[in-house]
Order: C-alpha cells, then sequence, then structure tokens
C-alpha cells in the first residue's frame, strides 16, 4: 500500500534483520514502563511494539493477560498511552499493538479515524490488531493512509493462499508472520509450520517478522535462519517485568535484566543470519 | 461513517435450492468478523457448512436434526394457557414451554444442531462456554449422544452459583474448565473459548451458545432457535385462531429471545418485548468498571466484542465493564447483533426489570402456574407482573428454562430482599450456605 517508498517501520528491516520486542505499556505502572520501553531500545530493538491494554485481549496468553490486568488496574488508559508515547524517549519506530474496539471507541465520531489522528500526532508509526482480519479492516487502513502509518497483518499458520493475498493487499510496514496456532506465550520449541508460513510468503515484497513462542536467543536464531526478516518477542520480556514486579525487584534492576534479554534476542536474530546459506540474489530485502 | 457501516443487510437466503447464502453476516450496522487471522479459514469452513447443511439440507442433515430434537429433545412443546395468570392480568397468557425441552432450557435446539454438525464437517472435539451451566449441560448432553468429547469452559464465580449443571456436565462425560481471569463470569468463559479454539482450531468446533460472536454464528444460532417462534405461531393460529398482540422474552445474549421473535418478525401486529437484566441499577460505574445491570439493549452503546459488532456496556474508553444480573446467563456485556439491528429498527422494544421484580417474578409463576422458572425466564414475567395492561388481548411468553438449577441461588437472594409474594422464608432457616 506504500506505493514505493518505505515507510521508517519497513525500513528498519531493512540492513539486517529487526528485533521487534513488545511490551505491554502501564505494566505494572506508567513510569517503570517509560524505563522499561526505553531499556528496550538499548538492548538492540529496531521498532517496539507498545501494547495498550483492553479488558478482553482474546488473543493473549496468560502471561500477556496479567500483564494488562496489571496495567489496566495501574489506570491506563488510551489517553494516558497517547501521553506515554509522546514522552518515551526512544528513536526506533513504535508499533501500537492493541484491539479494535478501543480504537473504534475514541474521539467524537465512530470509526477509526480520530483513533489513527491522534497516534500519528505522538508519533505512532503503525498498528497491530488481532481482532481485525483483513475483511473488516478497510476503515482503519483508510485512515492509516491518511495519516501515513503502517497497517501490519497477522498471517496464522491456517491461513490460506486466497487470504494471503487479501492480506498482503491491506498489509504494510511488514507481515506478523504468527508461528504457531494458539495464544501469545514463550514455548520451547520453534514450530515447523514457521518455515512453511515463511516460504508462502516469499514472494510478498514486505519484511517478514515471526512471532508467537519466540524466548531465547536460539530460538530467535532458528527463525531467521528459516528466512524471517526480524523476530517479535512479547511473552519472554513482559515475563521478566512481571518476576521484577512479583519479587518487589527495583525498577533500575527490571530494566538492567530486560536489557539483556533484548541483547540476547538481537544476537541470536543475528547469528540466524549469519548461519544462512547465501543465495546468489542474496536476501529478499 | 465508514463504508463498511452502510453496507446492505444481505438477509435472503438465495435461490439456489441445494445450497443457502448465508449472506454478509452483517445486520445493519451490526455483526461481522472480528477475530484473530487463525480463526478466520475456521470460519469461512464453517459458513459454508451451514449453506451446505443447515441451510440447503445436504446430506439430510436438517432432516436428522428434526429427528433427533424431536426424539432426543422432546420437541414440539407445548403453548399451554396460563389459566392463573390469565385470570389475574385478565387478558390471555400463554406459556411456550420451552422448559419442557430435554435438559430444562431452550439450549438445546443449538447444542444439538451444532453438534451434529460438527460431526458433519468432521470436526473431532467440542468446547463451548457457559454462563448459568444451561448451554454446557446441554452441549455435554448433545455430545454424549453424538459421541464427541467435550470441554466446556466456565467462570469460577458462575462455577459456585450453579453447582447442579456442573455436576450434570461431569456426568455426561463433559470435561469443566474453570475460568478464574476477570470476575470469573460468561465474558470471560467466552474469552477463554475463542483461545482454546484459535490452538486446536483444526480439529475442534466451539458450539457458541447465544447468537453472538463473529458471523456465522448469530444467523445460524438463531436458525437453530427459532423452532421455538415455528411451533409458537403455528400453535397460537391452531390453538387461538389468531396471532398474540404482544410476544415476551428474556434477554440476555439473546438466543431465546430470537428464536422467539424470529417468525413473528414480518407479523407487524404482534409486539416483540425483549426483557433485560435491570439488576440493582441502570447505571454504569465508570470507577470500577462495573455496570450492575446487564442491559445492553437498553443502555448500550455500539462497539466491538467477542468476533462483531453490536450494543456493548462498555465505559467511554471502550473497555468492556462488567456486568451484573441475579441471574448468570444473563450476565453478559453485549448481545446479539441482529437483536440490536431490530431493536435499532424499532421492531423489537428493550425493556427490563431488576433483580427484586425477577424474583417476583419467580415465586409467581412458582406458585400460580406450578412451574418454577429460571431466573432469567423470571425476568419476563416480572415485566408481565408491571406491564400486563399494556399488552393487549393475547401475550405469549417464552418460558426458556426450569429453574432447578437455581433454588439455591434463589432462596438466599429472595431471603435479603423485600419480596412482596415471597413465601415465609423461615422455613429455609439452617438450608442456606
Amino acid at each position: 500500500m506504500s506505493d514505493g517508498a518505505r515507510s521508517a517501520v519497513d525500513a528498519a528491516f531493512a540492513d539486517e534483520p529487526a528485533f521487534v520486542p513488545y511490551l505491554a505499556v502501564g505494566d505494572p505502572d506508567y513510569e517503570s514502563s517509560l524505563a522499561y520501553v526505553e531499556a528496550l531500545e538499548r538492548g538492540g530493538a529496531d521498532v517496539i511494539e507498545l501494547g495498550l491494554p483492553f479488558s478482553e485481549p482474546i488473543a493473549e496468553g496468560p502471561t500477556i493477560q496479567n500483564a494488562v490486568v496489571r496495567a489496566l488496574e495501574a489506570g491506563m488508559t488510551p489517553a494516558r498511552f497517547f501521553e506515554f508515547v509522546r514522552e518515551v524517549d526512544v528513536d526506533v519506530p513504535l508499533v501500537c499493538m492493541t484491539y479494535y474496539n478501543l480504537i473504534y471507541q475514541f474521539g467524537s465520531e465512530a470509526g477509526p479515524r480520530p483513533f489513527v489522528e491522534r497516534a500519528a500526532e505522538v508519533g505512532v508509526s503503525g498498528f497491530v490488531v488481532p481482532d481485525l482480519p483483513a475483511e473488516e479492516a478497510g476503515p482503519l487502513r483508510a485512515a492509516c493512509d491518511e495519516f501515513g502509518l503502517d497497517f501490519v497483518s497477522i498471517v496464522a499458520p491456517t491461513t490460506d493462499e486466497q487470504r494471503l493475498e487479501t492480506l498482503v493487499d491491506v498489509s504494510s510496514g511488514y507481515i506478523y508472520v504468527q508461528a504457531r496456532l494458539g495464544v501469545t506465550g514463550a514455548s520451547s520449541s520453534v514450530s515447523d509450520r514457521t518455515a512453511e508460513s515463511l516460504a508462502r510468503l516469499s514472494g510478498v515484497d514486505l519484511p517478514k517478522a515471526v512471532g508467537f513462542g519466540i524466548a531465547s536467543d536460539e530460538q530467535a536464531a532458528t527463525v531467521v535462519e528459516a528466512g524471517a526478516d526480524g523476530v517479535i518477542v512479547g511473552s519472554a520480556l513482559v515475563e521478566v517485568v512481571a518476576d521484577g514486579h512479583e519479587t518487589g525487584e527495583a525498577t533500575g534492576t527490571t530494566t538492567d535484566r530486560l536489557e539483556a534479554k533484548a541483547r540476547e534476542l538481537k544476537r541470536g536474530a543475528l547469528e540466524g543470519y549469519g548461519r544462512r546459506t547465501p543465495t546468489p540474489e542474496g536476501t529478499s530485502d | 461513517m465508514s463504508s463498511e457501516g452502510e453496507r446492505s443487510d444481505a438477509e435472503t437466503t438465495g435461490g439456489d435450492p441445494g445450497r443457502g447464502d448465508a449472506g454478509d453476516g452483517k445486520f445493519g450496522r451490526y455483526g461481522g468478523q472480528y477475530v484473530p487471522e487463525a480463526l478466520m479459514p475456521a470460519i469461512g469452513e464453517l459458513t459454508d457448512a451451514y449453506e451446505r447443511y443447515v441451510l440447503g439440507n445436504e446430506d439430510g442433515f436438517m432432516d436428522e436434526f428434526r429427528r433427533r430434537i424431536r426424539e432426543f429433545g422432546g420437541r414440539p412443546t407445548p403453548l399451554q394457557r396460563a389459566d392463573r395468570l390469565s385470570r389475574r392480568y385478565d387478558t390471555e397468557v400463554y406459556l411456550k414451554r420451552e422448559d419442557l425441552l430435554h435438559g430444562g432450557a431452550h439450549k438445546l435446539n443449538n447444542a444439538l444442531g451444532q453438534v451434529l454438525l460438527a460431526k458433519y464437517m468432521g470436526k473431532e472435539r467440542i468446547i463451548a462456554e457457559t454462563g448459568a451451566g444451561q448451554h454446557g449441560t446441554a452441549t455435554a448432553m448433545a455430545a454424549a449422544h453424538l459421541d464427541m468429547p467435550c470441554e466446556v469452559y466456565m467462570g469460577e464465580r458462575d462455577i459456585n452459583r450453579q453447582r447442579p449443571n456442573v455436576f450434570r456436565m461431569k456426568i455426561n462425560g463433559s470435561a469443566v474448565v474453570p475460568v478464574t481471569t476477570g470476575r470469573g463470569t460468561l465474558k470471560e468463559a467466552i474469552s477463554e473459548t475463542m483461545r482454546d479454539w484459535a490452538t486446536n482450531v483444526e480439529d475442534t468446533h466451539y458450539v457458541i451458545g447465544s447468537v453472538v460472536g463473529p458471523h456465522p454464528f448469530p444467523r445460524m444460532v438463531r436458525d437453530f432457535q427459532s423452532v421455538i417462534s415455528e411451533e409458537a405461531r403455528r400453535q397460537s393460529l391452531e390453538r387461538i385462531g389468531r396471532l398474540p398482540d404482544s410476544v415476551i422474552a428474556c434477554a440476555g445474549g439473546g438466543s431465546n429471545t430470537m428464536g422467539t421473535f424470529h417468525n413473528f418478525v414480518d407479523d407487524g401486529g404482534v409486539d416483540l418485548l425483549a426483557v433485560e437484566a435491570g439488576g440493582s441499577s441502570l447505571a454504569v460505574d465508570e470507577a470500577e468498571g462495573v455496570a450492575p445491570n446487564s442491559a445492553s439493549l437498553s443502555t448500550g452503546s455500539e462497539g466491538v466484542l467477542h468476533g462483531a459488532r453490536t450494543k456493548l456496556l462498555q465505559d467511554g474508553d471502550g473497555q468492556i465493564v462488567e456486568s451484573h444480573s441475579v441471574s448468570s446467563g444473563l450476565d453478559y456485556a453485549g448481545v446479539g447483533p441482529e437483536l440490536a439491528h431490530l431493536v435499532d429498527e424499532g421492531r423489537v422494544t428493550p425493556v427490563n426489570v431488576d433483580d427484586d421484580t425477577a424474583l417476583e417474578g419467580f415465586h409467581r409463576l412458582s406458585q400460580e402456574e406450578g412451574i418454577i422458572p429460571a431466573l432469567e425466564t423470571a425476568h419476563a414475567f416480572g415485566y408481565l407482573h408491571e406491564h400486563h395492561e399494556e399488552l393487549g388481548e393475547v401475550t405469549v411468553v417464552n418460558v426458556s428454562g426450569r429453574g432447578d438449577k437455581d433454588l439455591d441461588t434463589a432462596i438466599e437472594e429472595t431471603a435479603q430482599r423485600d419480596v412482596p409474594n415471597a413465601p415465609d422464608m423461615s422455613m429455609f432457616e439452617g438450608e442456606l450456605r
């Protein structure tokens, strides 16, 4: 949809495999959350997905569900989220991950436009909306086009060829490749279906970032070796925040552990890139 | 408004006799398919199966469904004149006795239909959510009857409120999975069942319990439930020689409501009244994120939840608030998109009664007609009592379920309130938990 010109999000994948971490904004409170997101950039993030908590997160596993509860209890709202984006001191592109009802309800007119307009003002670069399939995405896509933001679609292992085309048509920024069926959450192995999905997407001229279940440097390396242009990691990082919160750890200590975890994952992604068999044409992008 | 809100409501069933057209899943501005991408292929597969088997009767699916709902379910249910209520209110009151359907509620119409459909589709596992436990028990019965493994997600709070139904599900061989997130009621159970479905979508069918969720569920569930109004309309004509002036059904998610109304929608002279749970108050407490009611048709606003655009109880930001009702089965922050549309069109009138009035209705039907209704159903009788003078000469009330599951709750709640027609509560002393 970007008609040739690369968006900031898309460009973040250009030189080397991108590390795309996720955190729920406001978990466990606004101030700590600022420090945590900034630590992700220091740890090597190329794009950061910022979760705006919704009361019914149907695509999330227990780790992120609990983060959403903590953030909502600490007072996170769409208005506070926009303040957060304005205040957080990072230079990499920020993608807002949330559910459609919050986007739909914001502002005085019904529909996604006021939310997208405000997001653009504060410096959001794109959206991931897990409960908005391509068929219902028209109005959000139109608002994103109007304000120059990206709409990132999720491709699932169950997505067939016909739907794949529909999805790619409405997508920009990157394609979120869901590594396995189910909900978000760290797991110990990377699904075989990831490689299948990447193969199916090889002809698509958008970066492919793999998420769902990536928790270690070795897993990050595996998906990049299999052809991913980036790795998305949420639950494994949210777990660091949750541990820190539950044990009463100082925010600074949790911040350091998050940065270290981010570094590990970014390193894994780079290692995976080094392991790829070189092809005559080089990499897909 | 965006272009998606202007799509027409394709509600015809198409001309191809072997295959119906399920339409685009919109009811005016409501409906749609707001689900994770992982579920979209399954929803497409389900839409295809719905068109072939339900609308098109392929492989004799509907013939088998009708046979089983008759022999296993006990259809048709009677349309019974309520003699004492008719005398009390000086109007003709008829009861559509869905409480006499196998399992004690209308829920089996849908559960049997969907479990059978899952079998035709070659699915190997059934999951369902349940609030009051009526849909869960109906699904557990249907799954046992049709030899399918079944897991039912139920909020922890509802498990405590509805113990008899938990036992029934387990005895039928289903697993009951407690849901501990949020307030532990129907909303959380639906979210958790959707998560299971997103994980196991390839071999699992999600038997959704009401006319909610993504297309094709609202239409398909309505179709399975519309046997209620198909019979009630015919029985009215045969029995009374005319159509009723008013039809009353309680409304939570709206499956008994849509089932009871569907075949009367084109009868302009028949008033359709959807009775919601007014709970203890119609206000929303934004600070606490709680609505002490479940009246999404009366007080809700448009939004997107659990796969559909519909009327919701939400705060100004769009966060879903916790609903409340004395009856678990009405305790939900959303409502079916078609019902929301019929309300906007002015065809269905949303009304509500509070917890106290519902309890009064519970005791009146028990005392004067010998029928202990579900607390959900009792809302309809609360409304009948308060508004009988406005209902015309003939009123049909859907008795959506029986109240065996609610006896503990009804006794405890009555003891705490000033219910004018309560029995002598001293006889229950020592029985209260």
